[in-house]
């Protein structure tokens, strides 16, 4: 089974994605992730205004069978929240780079070691896939 | 190494995620649970459930020992009918929920997939002393439930001789038939809430006995939509709403026992939890605040105290909520009672409400 896995942006071992935009980042989680999960029924996300603390759960996403704890791959102000998805969960599974992005922030420092580029997320992704 | 059911390699060629349950490797989800889910509600779902256990109890006191190991009424089961039963240990505990079916001249008895070998062990332990022979059927025969409102339709498609008739077979009764021409023992039993049947037949049969029953239109589903079928009707799980160490009263599954057919496994035990009344109670719950709760989260009083667990929570899909339940102290219990659920370490407030949450709609 393969997964997209778009080139440019980096990706947590927690499964989630970051996008840089400006000096904004925009994060959500993976295909791998949200394909793992099955159908998203539920999810709880940060207020606008919240902080963040890198590597701090900010959150979770839920479907029938399990739930997914949401890590910040870095640490700031939460400038944005997808409340579109608050009546269409299934953006998440449908679009989960576009449609599916969960929060926006504002960086107070440096991503969370250990973050990856597309390359090393899909060997990683390959791996658990046994 | 996992078990597979005859119908592994059919499960993998068709796409489905598999995941170990109770040792065995099982599919989880084909299409996805919610489209599964709602299938089954619908129209029907078609779910491999040859991980099951079944035996044979045949012999002169085959009735006299399974009255010694159940705790329902075997003697009241009238021949082609099925009833739901438990085995409990002298405690009152619960050793398995089963189905025993009653064939002619001897009774069909199905255990779960992860009791199959403590419940084997069990029954020949407490087999001294009566005239009983306990066959296992688990290898030779596959076993499919078929559920659903459409499951009638289906079946009467399947029938190749006396067509039409399983429509009629009544709630609980059970039939030796004929499905696309291979010998069938059909029950008209299940797991979902709903209208459906459970099929035995020659494990040989299998692959193709599947293949035409879902190309008579029944959806391949996997144990996730098995679960939350089963949930949103609060039928008990076993390691879940029941295990070894939580007894029928607790568990809301006092109809099941009856204390006044003679003595049995347990009956000691169990007339004196009904006296006294259990400590705690089965509850069903609804959350006030956000948040999904979910098997063996911490239940709290709101004075803050430990005082029970979560066994089963999940989004109910037909609901369309997250609801759960929960063992919680009996003063709890009540409709309208308020507690917290920990999720993620934060207490998160929830409130009993009446069960089932979905109400089954057998064919009466």
């Amino acid at each position: 089974m393969s997964h997209n896995i778009p080139a440019e942006l980096r990706y947590s071992k927690s499964d989630e994605w970051v996008r840089t935009e400006g000096d904004e980042l925009v994060i959500g989680v993976s295909d791998f992730a949200q394909d793992q999960l099955g159908d998203i029924v539920y999810l709880e996300l940060p207020k606008v205004g919240a902080t963040i603390a890198p590597g701090d759960s900010f959150g979770a996403i839920e479907s029938v069978k399990a739930s997914s704890d949401l890590y910040a791959p870095v640490g700031g102000e939460v400038v944005a929240v997808n409340t579109e998805l608050e009546s269409n969960q299934e953006a998440i599974n449908k679009d989960p780079y576009g449609a599916g992005w969960l929060i926006r922030v504002r960086p107070s420092g440096a991503e969370e070691e250990g973050m990856m580029d597309a390359a090393g997320y899909a060997a990683y992704c390959e791996d658990r896939a046994h | 190494m996992l078990k597979r059911t005859p119908l592994y390699e059919k499960h993998v060629a068709a796409g489905a995620r598999m995941v170990e349950f109770g040792g065995w490797e099982m599919p989880v989800q084909y299409s996805g649970i919610i489209d599964e889910h709602t299938a089954v509600r619908q129209q029907a779902g078609l779910f491999d459930i040859s991980h099951m256990g079944r035996l044979m109890v045949r012999g002169n006191q085959a009735e006299e020992f399974l009255q010694h190991v159940v705790t329902c009424d075997v003697a009241a089961i009238p021949l082609g009918q099925a009833s739901y039963g438990l085995l409990c240990n002298p405690d009152g505990g619960i050793v398995d929920d089963i189905f025993i079916y009653h064939l002619p001249e001897e009774y069909l008895v199905v255990v779960n997939a992860s009791n199959r070998e403590k419940d084997w062990q069990w029954l020949h332990a407490h087999a001294e002393g009566f005239d009983v022979e306990i066959v296992g059927r688990s290898e030779r025969w596959a076993m499919l439930a078929l559920q659903g409102p459409g499951a009638a339709e289906v079946l009467t498609q399947a029938e190749e001789i006396g067509a039409g008739s399983l429509s009629l077979l009544p709630f609980h009764g059970v039939a030796l038939s004929a499905l696309f021409g291979y010998t069938t023992l059909v029950a008209r039993t299940g797991y979902a809430g709903e209208d459906g049947f459970e099929l035995f037949f020659d494990a040989e049969q299998a692959e193709a006995f599947w293949d035409k029953l879902v190309d008579l239109g029944a959806k391949p589903c996997g144990l996730g939509a098995r679960d939350s079928l089963r949930f949103e009707p609060c039928l008990s799980l076993y390691s879940h709403e029941i295990s070894d160490t939580i007894n029928p009263y607790e568990a809301r599954l006092g109809w099941v026992v009856k204390l006044d057919k003679g003595d049995f496994i347990g009956r000691a035990a169990l007339a004196a939890i009904k006296a006294a009344g259990p400590a705690r109670r089965l509850t069903g719950f609804e959350m006030l605040g956000r948040g999904v709760a979910r098997g063996d989260y911490p239940v709290h009083n709101l004075a803050g105290e430990p005082v029970g667990y979560v066994t089963t929570g999940m989004p109910a899909p037909t609901l369309g909520r997250p609801l759960g339940m929960a063992y919680v102290p009996t003063a709890l219990s009540a409709e309208g009672s308020e507690f917290d659920i920990i999720i993620r370490e934060k207490p998160v407030r929830a409130r009993a409400i009446k069960m089932p949450f979905y109400k089954p709609r057998y064919k009466k």
